[in-house]
């Protein structure tokens, strides 16, 4: 293994390894455009050049391997003058539109300008006037004129997203990125070109004009759009001036889990948070009278939710209770949902397999046909197959054999359709619990506002069986509740139940109790999450890597 | 003066055909090789023949071939670079258009010394007459054997094609021609890999230019030695040939020895300047090569000598310029030349080429300040050494030396501007 020294310090590597990633190593960070550690190296944009002793000119460090004893310098006055001379050149042409760049704040030109050069433009001339407000389908803008022509999008959609849909067109100062002819950009990893883009080329129209970078915080969460459990940042702001109808999370980015979506998040996860702020949110509990819903308290509506549960399994036993969780609930309120109803009112009908649940496409890139975070989740912690299933529930409301429905989070009418939708209009009790007003809701009696999944702490379960967190970064919209601590406060109505305060320690008890999970904690999740030991069999029905 | 080796067919009566070829004892270096020597035998010879790349960068022929690995998983493939667009360069397409058997034959012993059963000569899109000419000879040579398969019945195979290019300059750049072959768009690629590992379809890849592949069997049919002893003396390397243009008496192509004086060329074989005027500035080795003054033209025409007084012996192109040349025109034409041609891919070439060409053109309409030509020579440091491929190196040869050595010109033309 080469040991190459870099600013006088050494490190030892893999043979192969780059100048760029050794340096890295030693946490000395070379300014670059072009090179991405997930796509085929180009050497174009030659701002990684370094010192080597002995070479008789400066070395791009992306495209040039460490040898044994081979010393680099990464910040002499040769390197800085070259690298001022790089980003000289790569914004004479450029508009200088920082104000009204989306990438503003973001951007590598403006990060590596202030840091390696601060020197004013000698350039007299005329801009290369190019192609601005490009199309380049639904989901992506295109501004030439702020393009340094690093190809990253280029490679991007040929080598990960799997077509070769843009190229370079023209040449030298006149080079402009654009969709070959009679092409489509039309890959579900769109949202990634704009995170690739080093500069403001390539915008996300969902995130075009709508907030400036530094307004944004940023917190590790779970993208929840399926049950791959792609690694991710939320952004989101604090500054809500327009109340509940105000935007908060502003866009979902990929971060980085090797084992997971390496550095990836598909355009179906990325855009699904729309839900969070919608005008659809549910922000009160509130109950049926007549054909319209009454607002209410918290208290009123667990009180009423508890007493009709209580009298329903007094009068027809628990058999005449079904449950339909979602497993869009993180693992912590399903434990708690088991506990309710599973161990304190020993309620046997539970089972969140909506027939058709995991039906989607699955795009064999990262994308699962089961659009639920939490499937395996919500099947290790045996959340069907303990009593009817939702079809048979559905008949057994119908047959008036099961009297009431608690939905926690799931719209059985939209997978199923009318027949949901005549069991839920049948049945003598419907609680719907859920974040979303939805065709299931509208059919409830009493409606029971949940946190959605930026809104509460929790961990979900994804496809291979790894538990990673998902974080909390904002108060629940108005007064909607994590969905673990309603189950906790109506338990506490309904009988003996733990006082958790917090999904941790909801959690604490899950490590506790259920096998696959013991010896697991919060801080042993950590960011990357944590792959469970699974039993032998086939856990899940739809199982697959 | 000496007979006449690679021009020996030029401005004969149907010199392109078979017959006149061989006539002039065409294909009988071929038949040696084949038949009588080995293919160590043949690198050998032209190694010590001193044959350097005739394209531009004068790497060592030879040598070239040696890199290619004896054995490969891939197929190896010889390139024939016939994209001719250093400005002031005419002479492979005498070659093509006049001599194109020269080519096949000299192709046909490459591939057979190093191992290759598939060649492509990849021509200037603009040469339709080379291409029309090149693709007669191959047709002929496959009716008579000479390619196809089992060669002469010595079991060796060869297929040769010809690819029209598009016309682009950077196509000339040999990993850009292998990207322009494999249609993709003509751009550099990274080196390492070099095409004699990686090359055409990922195959280790010859690349030679025509001029080089046409002497080939001189080469063979006379021995290393002997082509070697063609060259100056005490330099060596043969003849090559010379494309003179600009304000002589007699612009052409001339085959001369390597090492020969540029100053015999311009004032013995050119004839000396158009209406016996001074001398002002020369290039002599295509455009990209960095201008001499009078006093710099004693200078024996071979890639060390001229390498050391700062120019380069490049294509063998020289373009004469005589006292009332406008300098500041000149430039103006060669930087938006490489302005144009640029292929964009990497940074300072991208875009400080672009800026040159625009403050060029600026001094020019008379806006320019004497700082602007700092500005140029700055520019031009900035590109120097920091591009992906030669392209960036070629477009400063002009910009530096024009404005550093005719400092007084420019700065008199902004002043009277």
């Amino acid at each position: 293994m080469p040991t190459v020294t870099i600013d006088e310090r050494q490190v030892t590597v893999d043979p192969g390894t780059s100048i760029l990633e050794a340096a890295k190593k030693l946490g000395i960070f070379i300014p670059h455009y072009c090179y991405h550690p997930r796509l085929t190296i180009v050497d174009a944009c030659r701002m990684c050049l370094v010192e080597v002793k002995g070479a008789p000119k400066l070395v791009t460090s992306c495209s040039n391997a460490v040898a044994d004893n081979m010393v680099v310098f990464t910040d002499t006055p040769k390197v800085e003058e070259a690298r001022q001379s790089v980003l000289e050149f790569l914004l004479i042409n450029h508009p200088l539109d920082c104000p009204i760049c989306d990438k503003s704040g973001e951007c590598l030109l403006q990060n590596y300008y202030f840091c390696h050069s601060r020197k004013p433009s000698r350039f007299k001339e005329n801009k290369v006037k190019k192609h601005k407000v490009v199309d380049l389908g639904p989901k992506i803008v295109l501004d030439s004129e702020r393009c340094i022509v690093c190809t990253r999008c280029v490679r991007f959609c040929k080598e990960v997203a799997g077509e070769e849909i843009l190229g370079i067109f023209n040449r030298a100062d006149h080079s402009e990125i654009g969709v070959f002819p009679g092409k489509k950009l039309e890959n579900n990893y769109q949202g990634n070109l704009a995170d690739v883009c080093p500069v403001g080329a390539l915008t996300a129209r969902d995130f075009r004009f709508k907030c400036r970078s530094w307004f944004l915080c940023q917190i590790d969460t779970i993208c929840p759009g399926c049950s791959n459990g792609c690694n991710a940042v939320v952004h989101f702001t604090l500054r809500n001036f327009n109340g509940l109808k105000g935007q908060r999370v502003f866009r979902l980015t990929p971060r980085e889990n090797n084992d997971v979506n390496k550095v990836w998040l598909c355009d179906v996860g990325r855009w699904g948070y729309a839900f969070v702020d919608s005008i659809d949110r549910l922000t009160m509990p509130a109950m049926r009278k007549g054909e319209d819903f009454v607002k209410t308290d918290w208290n009123t509506a667990l009180k009423e939710t508890a007493n009709r549960l209580k009298t329903l399994v007094e009068r027809y036993g628990a058999n005449a209770i079904g449950v339909i969780p979602s497993p869009h609930l993180t693992n912590e309120d399903l434990y708690a949902l088991k506990c309710l109803f599973g161990c304190l009112l020993k309620i046997a009908n539970i089972d969140f397999k909506v027939p058709g649940f995991d039906k989607g496409e699955d795009d064999k890139i990262l994308l699962k046909a089961d659009r639920h975070p939490n499937t395996k989740g919500a099947e290790l912690l045996g959340l069907s197959g303990t009593g009817l299933s939702v079809e048979a529930m559905m008949d057994k409301v119908k047959a008036g054999e099961i009297k009431a429905l608690y939905l926690a989070g799931s719209d059985p009418v939209k997978y199923m359709g009318e027949k949901a939708e005549e069991a839920l209009s049948r049945a003598e009790l419907v609680i719907f619990q859920g974040t979303n007003f939805n065709a299931s809701c509208k059919l409830a009696h009493i409606v029971l506002p949940g946190a959605t999944f930026v809104e509460k702490e929790g961990t979900f379960t994804n496809y291979q069986g790894r538990v990673q967190k998902v974080n909390k970064a904002l108060e629940p919209l108005g007064e909607a509740m994590a969905d673990w601590e309603i189950f906790t406060r109506l338990g506490q109505m309904l009988g003996v139940f733990p006082s958790y305060r917090s999904a941790e320690e909801v959690f604490m008890d899950i490590a506790r109790e259920v096998a696959p999970f013991a010896g697991i904690t919060y801080k042993k999740i950590g960011s990357q999450g944590i792959k469970l030991t699974l039993p032998e069999g086939p856990v899940l029905s739809e199982a697959k890597e | 003066m000496a007979e006449p080796i690679l021009s020996r067919n030029f401005g004969k009566k149907d010199s392109h055909t078979l017959q006149v070829y061989v006539e002039g004892g065409g294909y009988e270096a071929m038949k040696k090789a084949l038949k009588e020597m080995k293919p160590e035998q043949i690198i050998q010879e032209v190694d010590k023949s001193g044959l350097k790349g005739r394209g531009g960068a004068g790497f060592p022929v030879g040598k070239k071939w040696s890199f290619i690995p004896k054995e490969s998983p891939k197929p190896k493939y010889l390139v024939i670079n016939a994209d001719e667009g250093e400005p002031g360069t005419f002479k492979d397409r005498q070659i093509m258009e006049q001599d194109p058997h020269a080519v096949v034959e000299g192709a046909i012993i490459t591939c057979f010394a190093v191992g290759i059963h598939w060649a492509g000569i990849y021509v200037r899109g603009e040469y339709v007459k080379s291409i029309e000419r090149l693709e007669g000879a191959i047709e002929e040579a496959y009716a008579k054997g000479y390619l196809g398969k089992n060669i002469l019945e010595t079991g060796f195979d060869l297929d040769i094609v010809v690819h029209r290019g598009a016309g682009a300059y950077i196509c000339g750049e040999e990993t850009a021609l292998l990207e322009s072959f494999e249609g993709k768009k003509g751009q550099p690629r990274k080196k390492p890999p070099f095409p004699a590992i990686v090359g055409l379809f990922q195959g280790p890849t010859v690349i030679n230019n025509i001029e080089s592949t046409a002497s080939i069997p001189h080469i063979i049919k006379n021995g290393g030695e002997w082509w070697n002893n063609l060259g100056a003396p005490g330099i060596g390397g043969g003849v090559r040939l010379f494309s003179v243009s600009g304000h002589v008496k007699k612009p052409g192509v001339y085959e001369l020895p390597m090492g020969i004086p540029l100053r015999e060329i311009i004032y013995t074989h050119a004839g000396g300047i158009r209406g016996d005027k001074k001398l002002k500035a020369v290039i002599p080795g295509g455009s990209s090569a960095p201008v001499l003054k009078p006093e710099e033209i004693d200078v024996p025409m071979e890639f060390v000598s001229l390498a050391k007084i700062g120019s380069m012996a490049g294509s063998g192109a020289v373009i004469v310029m005589d006292e009332d040349t406008n300098l500041v025109q000149v430039l103006r034409v060669l930087l938006n030349f490489y302005a144009h041609e640029s292929c964009g891919k990497c940074t300072p070439c991208r875009e400080g080429t672009g800026w040159m060409a625009k403050i060029i053109e600026r001094i020019e309409k008379g806006e320019g300040q004497s700082e602007d030509l700092d500005t140029i020579v700055s520019i031009a440091n900035g590109i120097r050494t920091r591009t992906l491929c030669p392209l960036g190196d070629a477009a400063i040869g002009p910009a530096i030396s024009f404005v550093t050595k005719f400092r007084q010109e420019f700065e008199d033309y902004i002043k009277r501007h």
